[in-house]
């Protein structure tokens, strides 16, 4: 039948959509290979930092270098030099053992200063320590630094007795726990990443808190109770504006409103939320608008109809219908939140804080902010350590946006 | 046209199911602007109780509008203004002392796409007594739920599924469980927004035989495009054409004997 045959423009229409369809394909790949590479990147750069080195020392506590009356003024670095020494018989030169305690990381004193001050018995016995080991010779071990000193000076001394105690197998690598139980600090194998933490889920639970209940609200009485008029379009106008201002701005609000008018603690949690709430508020506006514009006007009539007020219909009827859009609203721009740095840097949130803070309006970092802290520090240990706190913001981001699709799907209803 | 197509003609002598039911609804005078838009002029009609009155026209010519107007629907449009009396039970419904929720719980609404809510069955029946607070407890709402299902006919099909949701029924279905979710409230005047325009022939002849089972119960008043079924279902037809109440008549001599030359070319489809 020569009419079905092909002609020549239904193969050039099928030529072409061959075509379309490779193009797609092509930018889907070009896509995946950037997050593949950024994600492996990341992935191998991280890897070093998940691990820490640690040498299992018998230390004993000396009863005449402590009293249990007054255990802080013991001598506890010496306890650490004893036991270095019976690793290393043969040394015997005072400053090549101070060499070699400067291997250990100055957490293991503070730990057996605190052991022994809970618990005064310990004294004049021999504790077995995991003792981790500096970053610098963690490092060396992992074979990320060349030598032990960072500067480049002469301690070709340590790299061998490093070496020494890795081939009599003294040194284990477990999982570095410090990064996920410590604060900040100076000496990367005791930085961990708790205090950021907690600091980013103290302002994201302050920012929640703050701009759903204001975004929802705004978005209802906009969309619901507000005449139209020119007066709402002014507000509309300047809502879909604000969405659009750089985050920085904000944060120079925070700074001049709620730290110089208000005088509320610099570099807490609850500023940062307070400003990260504002930057979010217009995002939410905008979706749960959205979302109350998507519920068909026919249920509102249809509770109307029988009777019910302006109010009833919208708080029985229409909000829960609405709320899958609210919360994915809400959800994906809290998310955004969660990245920000910017905002967070113009009222303090960038300073070195060690401690976890364990309230809103203790001084704490947020974790992008620990990202950008962690990124200019000059230490092969602390670049690692950055991968896994990027990998660490990640990972929270993306278990909001899971968090999102699994509330959309549970309030989601057909009509 | 003339000044004859702005003057409401009351077509002499009154309709016997004006005369013989009591007057539930009265209109008069009643205009109603969409903005600029004069969507009814100068209306008046008499609505007769336990009875059914259907409003018959084209497209545009405003018989959704007065039906919207009388449970006050059109409140929720800000551009709608409204002038004229209309009274109901002899109290006119725009006046201040008249709270427009507990007029729409006395003047139910069924609209022209089923719009059951998106819950169970036994929840959309028993949103209504709910919220007015109609049931003493809860097997009285179960009372209240299970005696309006029946009267919309639809309890048969659902008694087994009353917690399975009210979408999923089909559109026949769900036009009767709007029915039974107006009746729900006891209203006592239902006005109905072409019930039957989104449903198939065979879910239409039960909505028709449902309204004519609850009828003497109730002020029915029903918009429809069909000519057909007005004929049917009503005792009162009124025709509607751009914005002006053309001729009111006992449906039987409307149909058979229109006395305006409107009338008569659309019930004879000549225009429409």
């Amino acid at each position: 039948m020569p009419e079905l045959a092909r002609s020549p423009r239904t193969i050039r229409r099928y030529r072409n959509e061959t075509i379309f369809r490779w193009l797609c394909v092509c930018a889907i790949g070009i896509t995946a290979i950037f997050l593949v590479f950024l994600l492996a990147n990341l992935t191998i750069k991280a890897i070093p930092a998940l691990t820490q080195k640690t040498i299992t020392l018998a230390i004993k506590i000396d009863p005449e270098k402590v009293d249990a009356a007054n255990v802080a003024a013991g001598d506890f670095p010496a306890f650490l030099k004893d036991s270095i020494s019976a690793e290393f018989p043969e040394t015997t030169d005072k400053s090549e053992i101070k060499k070699l305690a400067k291997l250990i990381s100055s957490s293991v004193v503070e730990d057996l200063q605190r052991k022994v001050t809970a618990q005064p018995s310990l004294i004049g016995q021999t504790i077995s320590v995991n003792a981790p080991l500096t970053a610098d010779a963690d490092s060396f071990l992992k074979g990320i630094q060349a030598t032990v000193s960072p500067t480049g000076d002469n301690s070709e001394f340590e790299e061998a007795a490093l070496q020494t105690l890795q081939k009599q197998g003294k040194i284990q690598s477990p999982f570095a726990w410090s990064l996920l139980t410590n604060g900040d600090s100076r000496a990367p194998e005791k930085a961990g990443l708790l205090g950021a933490f907690m600091g980013s889920l103290y302002i994201i639970l302050i920012t929640l808190v703050l701009a759903l209940p204001l975004g929802v609200s705004a978005a209802l009485y906009l969309e619901e109770f507000a005449r139209k008029n020119r007066f709402t379009d002014l507000v509309e106008v300047n809502i879909n504006n604000l969405a659009a201002v750089p985050s920085i701005i904000f944060g120079l609000l925070g700074l001049a409103v709620f730290l110089n008018i208000f005088g509320l603690p610099r570099s807490s949690p609850l500023v940062g939320g307070l400003v990260l709430a504002l930057l979010v508020l217009p995002t939410i506006i905008i979706a749960s608008r959205a979302a109350l514009r998507s519920v068909p006007p026919s249920i509102k009539e249809a509770a109307l109809g029988v009777g019910a007020s302006h109010q009833q219909a919208i708080f029985h009827h229409v909000l829960p219908l609405a709320m899958p859009g609210i919360l994915t609203g809400t959800i994906l721009g809290v998310a955004r939140a969660l990245g920000e740095s910017a905002p967070l840097l113009m009222i303090g949130m960038v300073a070195f804080i060690a401690d976890v803070p364990t309230k809103i309006t203790d001084a704490a970092t947020a974790l992008p902010v620990q990202v950008y802290l962690w990124s200019s520090l000059p230490e092969a240990a602390f670049r690692s350590r950055t991968s896994v706190a990027i990998l660490a913001l990640l990972i929270m981001l993306l278990c909001f946006n899971a968090l999102a699709i699994w509330l959309r799907k549970r309030f989601e209803r057909r009509w | 046209m003339n000044d004859m197509s702005f003057k409401t003609v009351f077509t002499p002598p009154e309709p016997l199911a004006i005369k013989s039911h009591p007057h539930k609804i009265v209109a008069k005078n009643v205009d109603v602007y969409y903005g600029e838009k004069h969507a009814i002029h100068n209306l008046s009609i008499t609505i007769p109780d336990k009875a059914v009155s259907a409003l018959i026209g084209p497209s545009g010519c405003g018989k959704s509008t007065f039906l919207r107007s009388i449970n006050r629907m059109n409140d929720t449009i800000p551009s709608c203004r409204i002038t004229g009396t209309i009274t109901f039970d002899g109290q006119s419904i725009y006046d201040k002392a008249v709270d427009v929720v507990d007029l729409r719980a006395r003047i139910g609404m069924v609209f022209q796409k089923p719009n059951p809510f998106p819950k169970s069955i036994f929840e959309n029946v028993a949103y209504g007594p709910r919220i007015h607070g109609l049931a003493k407890d809860k097997t009285d709402l179960e009372r209240i739920v299970t005696e309006s299902l029946k009267r919309a006919s639809l309890w048969e099909e659902v008694k087994d599924r009353l917690s399975h949701p009210g979408t999923g029924l089909s559109g026949g279905q769900q036009q009767r469980l709007c029915i039974a979710r107006a009746i729900a409230v006891d209203p006592e005047v239902i006005l109905m927004d072409e019930p039957c325009s989104a449903l198939d022939p065979i879910a239409t002849a039960r909505i028709e035989e449902l309204i004519h089972d609850i009828k003497e119960k109730y002020c029915i008043v029903i918009v429809t495009h069909s000519m057909q079924q007005a004929a049917r279902v009503s005792d009162l037809t009124a025709f509607f054409h751009l914005g002006i109440l053309v001729e009111v008549g006992d449906t039987d001599v409307l149909f058979t004997n229109p006395q305006d030359k409107r009338t008569q070319d659309y019930i004879t489809g000549r225009f429409g």
